[in-house]
């Protein structure tokens, strides 16, 4: 088993080599041999059986199987069928998507083909995010330059797969990362996710049947071609025994460290490292030797961990097991002693309701309602009923209790039900001495003018 | 047959249908409140307003797996073995909610409101909502701003159901209305230059579950609740519109569509619902009137009874323009006292206005270009008076004038009735045709080049202020009864017939149409219960033969 002490990392091989993102040092590193013999020797469902086998789980945050996920394409499919590479990375604290579009798009590239010819995809598109103009032109060289190579096209090496992949820049909406928000405005519409069933695997694109994984899923696919099944699956967290549910977490991932630490950046480590490992090891420590207050495990849909939870394996079922959503992007941001956590949730709360896609009546009011009690806390005219209908609003916004369509009102509630469970008494505080006379209120107020907040 | 259990109530469906659980429950008597699904609209399931229980029933054991979380109503298909709970405590919860997030942001300017009265947002409020505000944070605010010629929004008051969106991309065709910004800030809107303008714009009025989209045709004319609904069919077109027009004290308000998945599912264009403007048009004939050679006179109704007729036998031979904006009844009436009148009298089907073609929308929504509803119904009544000519076709306005030109006969009925006072249906041209005959009746809404030339001058009615039965292009029959009286003095034609043939009594369409329908295979299934929806005549001749 690879621990993080003994871990070399290999998606982020490229980091630092000058030309790194040039095909020539790619294939200089071994890039490309493998998909040639992949295309030469196995025929797609053995593609699919060995990502299935990897134990291989989507990047993107949900952490589904993607070769369980590439199964559930209809067999025998007449028509088209698409992959859709995602790289709208707006989770706030992600940025490991532009790391390996910007150092090393070929792994990218490179696991996108081997990825389209297991789906049986002729066309694949990247879904670039709108903020991302490097990416963009990287990418699209790099694409270029596999063109020129012939990894693309007609006809690929012989084999007589061929593969098409445009690049798609969004238009700066968080909503566009949810798949099927994401297939709905590839498709040129407004990007409001789409009730499932159906999923796009029957039914995405265009109304065909559609795969989308995430960029860093595209990477660890071409590490796995070229490493192998074993390679992969001794690295990381091993299936719990005792819970049939649990598929593991194996494999190398990318954790964005940021906010309070002395060195934020993208860092490589096996799934399963912790926090404080993480911060420590990595980061060098929480900023100018202070204390962390909570640290986000993934995102900030993801939820807060405390100081006391920094041992808690950032897997992905890790986060679970401290109320936290999940692992989600693996963006980790301390958050130190000096920050109010009135602050901290005032700002992901006017991310979310910015944010919400408003389509579903919970989430569209729920963020907005959110947004403006906090607001009305920071200005001095909170009141601890508040803090009630707050984690009222946290408990019942979402995919989980049913209230909406997509994933992103959970991600809105989980930092709220968090904070307010973790961190009442800091809540409390502030509102008792902010509304000295008024924070045992109970009767409707009078409202605060309309504060435009973004 | 598939068995779903609604609340623990078993009802079968159809082995074919395919219901969600709105529908279902629906058929057990149980209102699943919705805001945006819509059944002639695509399922968006974006108010949440329709989150319930659901689960399966293992046909062999009996035992019942709920999903563990709310599901909508209006997403879920029901098959056999569907259980649905619409009464727990979690669903009614869940509604609580969603009235109350849906109001955070409501100006609740009911008093104001058009909408109060059959409002969703009222009546869901009331009903599964909790009586404390407890969103105390918004200073309310109210917008309006015009989105098309006829229809006006109230953005404050819109809950972003879409089904005004989806109708204009999906059954109109013309994609008018979209929604703008994001999150909270949403708001219905048009794109700069392109307005809410097409012939089945209004709809969205009637879509709109809130008092957000409003007509400015009826806006601020009446409180909804003093308005009576009839069930009429919308006289605009040979399309026959199952419609109800909304009246009080004899005047109409406005009309709306009602469901007919036969005619016009759940929709009608605006040139019908706008079509009842020409009903309280001060310029109509409202009385009857006679001329000897000079100056029309006023006339009493039973003199009309008295003169008439032999005033017509003195004429000489009798031509007769039966209108298709008459119902079947009418037309029968009116064709037998012709024949008592004169038995050789020449029947013709009246002018048909048209439009040109017919007009189809991506919705499955057709206006006809023949704009009159009944051409079809008066066609199988000439033809049991043996009104047919040698090619088989029922005679038609134009062949009536050539009878005229050709001085086969001596007098004219001509009745007439179409709803259009900015522009006469008959020109000088064709009026003057009529110029030798010795007697000229005429039974119009509006005065014309024809009705100056008339020796008879009567008034007519419009569509809302007779009953019977008209007769479709897609040969359905719809029957449908008397909205408003007409202005005083105005005898409808059933009436005027009913007496001229000499019954006693007040006029009663029903005993007319059961004659026909005794005298005619064509019309025999008419002699039942007529449902609301109608009744294809071709498919009852078929299973009469």
């Amino acid at each position: 088993m690879i621990t993080s002490d003994t871990f070399e990392p290999v998606l982020l091989e490229a980091a630092g080599i000058d030309d790194g993102h040039t095909i020539e040092s790619y294939r200089s590193r071994g890039g490309y041999a493998p998909l040639e013999k992949l295309l030469s020797e196995k025929q797609p469902p053995e593609v699919v059986e060995m990502v299935k086998s990897s134990g291989l789980r989507g990047r993107g945050g949900a952490g589904f199987m993607t070769g369980l996920k590439w199964t559930f394409l209809p067999k025998d499919h007449p028509g088209p069928i698409y992959l859709c590479v995602n790289a709208d990375e707006s989770e706030p604290g992600t940025f490991n998507n532009r790391i390996l579009m910007e150092d090393d798009p070929h792994q990218v590239l490179e696991g996108t083909i081997i990825s389209a010819y297991a789906t049986r995809a002729s066309t694949a598109y990247i879904y670039l995010r709108y903020e991302y103009p490097k990416s963009w032109d990287i990418l699209q060289k790099a694409i270029d330059e596999a063109y020129a190579a012939g990894f693309l096209g007609e006809n690929i090496k012989g084999s007589g797969f061929s593969l098409d992949i445009y690049l798609h820049r969004g238009a700066a909406a968080y909503i566009c990362g949810e798949e099927t928000g994401l297939i709905e405005s590839l498709e040129g519409k407004r990007a409001w996710p789409r009730i499932k069933p159906p999923f796009p695997a029957i039914e995405g694109v265009f109304r065909k049947p559609t795969v989308v994984n995430n960029i860093e899923t595209m990477a660890c696919v071409a590490q796995i071609a070229r490493r192998g099944v074993d390679w992969f699956r001794s690295i990381g967290i091993p299936a719990d025994p005792n819970n049939p549910r649990d598929p593991g977490s194996y494999g190398p991932k990318l954790y964005c460290l940021s906010g309070h630490v002395e060195k934020p950046g993208c860092y490589e480590a096996p799934l399963g490292i912790t926090a404080r490992e993480l911060i420590d090891r990595f980061g060098g420590g929480v900023w100018k030797g202070r204390r962390a207050k909570a640290v986000i495990p993934g995102g900030i849909s993801m939820g807060l961990m405390t100081e006391d939870e920094l041992d808690t394996p950032l897997d992905f079922s890790g986060p679970g097991t401290v109320g936290c959503l999940g692992l989600g992007t693996a963006a980790v941001v301390v958050v130190d002693e000096t920050v109010s956590i009135v602050d901290f949730l005032h700002n992901s709360c006017r991310f979310f309701a910015h944010e919400s896609c408003g389509q579903c009546t919970p989430c569209r009011e729920g963020t907005s309602w959110s947004l403006r009690m906090l607001e009305r806390i920071r200005a001095g005219k909170g009141r601890l009923r508040d803090l009630d209908l707050l984690a009222e609003i946290g408990d019942t916004m979402g995919m989980m209790p049913g209230s909406t369509i997509c994933g992103l009102a959970d991600g809105a509630a989980w930092p709220i039900k968090n904070s307010i469970a973790k961190f009442r008494d800091e809540f409390e505080d502030y509102i008792k001495q902010t509304n000295p006379t008024g924070y045992m209120e109970t009767d409707p107020v009078p409202a605060l003018p309309i504060v435009t907040t973004h | 047959m598939p068995t779903v259990i609604v609340d623990d109530q078993e009802i079968e469906i159809g082995a074919d249908e395919r219901l969600n659980c709105i529908e279902a429950a629906r058929r057990a008597g149980v209102e699943i409140p919705h805001y945006c699904w819509h059944p002639g609209l695509s399922v968006v399931a974006s108010c949440r307003m329709c989150l319930i229980q659901a689960g399966t029933r293992n046909a062999e054991t009996g035992e019942v797996s709920m999903i563990p979380k709310l599901v909508p109503g209006c997403q879920t298909p029901v098959k056999d073995g569907t259980v649905i709970v619409t009464d727990s405590e979690a669903v009614q919860e869940s509604r609580a909610r969603v009235e109350e997030a849906l109001l955070i942001d409501h100006p609740i300017d009911c008093p104001i409101c058009d909408k109060a009265g059959e409002c969703l947002l009222q009546d869901y409020h009331f009903e599964h909502g909790q009586s404390e505000r407890r969103a105390d944070i918004h200073a309310f605010s109210s917008r309006r701003r015009d989105v098309g010629p006829t229809v006006t929004l109230f953005v404050d008051r819109c809950i972003m159901c879409t089904r005004c969106v989806r109708f204009t991309r999906e059954v109109s065709g013309t994609a008018e209305l979209m929604v703008s910004a994001r999150g909270a800030k949403e708001e219905i809107d048009t794109f700069p230059g392109f307005p809410l303008d097409n012939k089945l714009a209004g709809n969205v009025v009637d879509l709109c579950p809130v008092g957000a989209l409003g007509d400015k045709d009826f806006l601020y004319q009446q409180r909804v609740w003093f308005l009576k609904k009839t069930e009429n069919v919308c006289g605009g077109c040979a399309a026959g519109c199952s419609i109800v027009t909304e009246h009080n004290q004899d005047t109409v308000y406005r009309l709306k569509p009602r469901e007919n998945l036969h005619v016009n599912k759940w929709w009608m264009c605006d040139e019908g619902r706008y079509g009842w403007h020409h009903l309280h048009n001060e310029t109509r004939i409202v009385e009857a009137s006679h001329r000897d050679n000079e100056d029309p006179q006023a006339i009493e109704w039973a003199d009309v009874l008295r003169r008439l007729p032999t005033d017509l036998t003195d004429a000489g031979r009798l031509g007769v323009a039966v209108s298709p904006m008459l119902t079947v009844e009418e037309a029968w009436m009116l064709c037998s006292v012709a024949r008592t009148i004169d038995p050789d009298a020449y029947l013709a089907v009246g002018h048909v206005p048209s439009t040109g073609a017919d007009e189809s929308f991506p919705g499955g929504f057709t206006i006809r270009g023949e704009k009159a509803p009944n051409r079809i119904g008066v066609e199988m009544v000439l033809s049991m008076f043996g009104a047919v000519s040698e090619g088989g076709t029922v005679p038609a306005w134009n062949d009536l004038l050539e009878q005229v030109r050709a001085k086969t006969i001596q007098s004219a009925w001509v009745t007439a009735g179409y709803p259009t006072p900015e522009r006469s249906w008959c020109d000088e041209a064709t009026a003057a045709t009529f110029e030798e005959l010795s007697c000229l009746v005429v039974q119009d809404l509006f005065e014309s080049p024809l009705s100056n030339r008339a020796t008879w001058c009567l008034p007519a009615v419009g569509f809302a202020e007779r009953s019977g039965t008209w007769v479709n292009c897609g040969h359905r029959a719809q029957t449908f009864e008397q909205a408003i009286r007409p202005p005083a003095g105005v005898w409808p034609e059933g009436r005027f017939f009913w007496n001229l043939l000499g019954r006693e009594g007040l006029y009663d369409p029903e005993s007319i149409r059961k004659q026909i329908a005794e005298s005619s295979a064509s019309f025999a299934v008419l002699s039942g219960e007529v449902p609301s929806i109608g009744l294809d005549l071709r498919l009852q001749q078929v299973a009469v033969t």
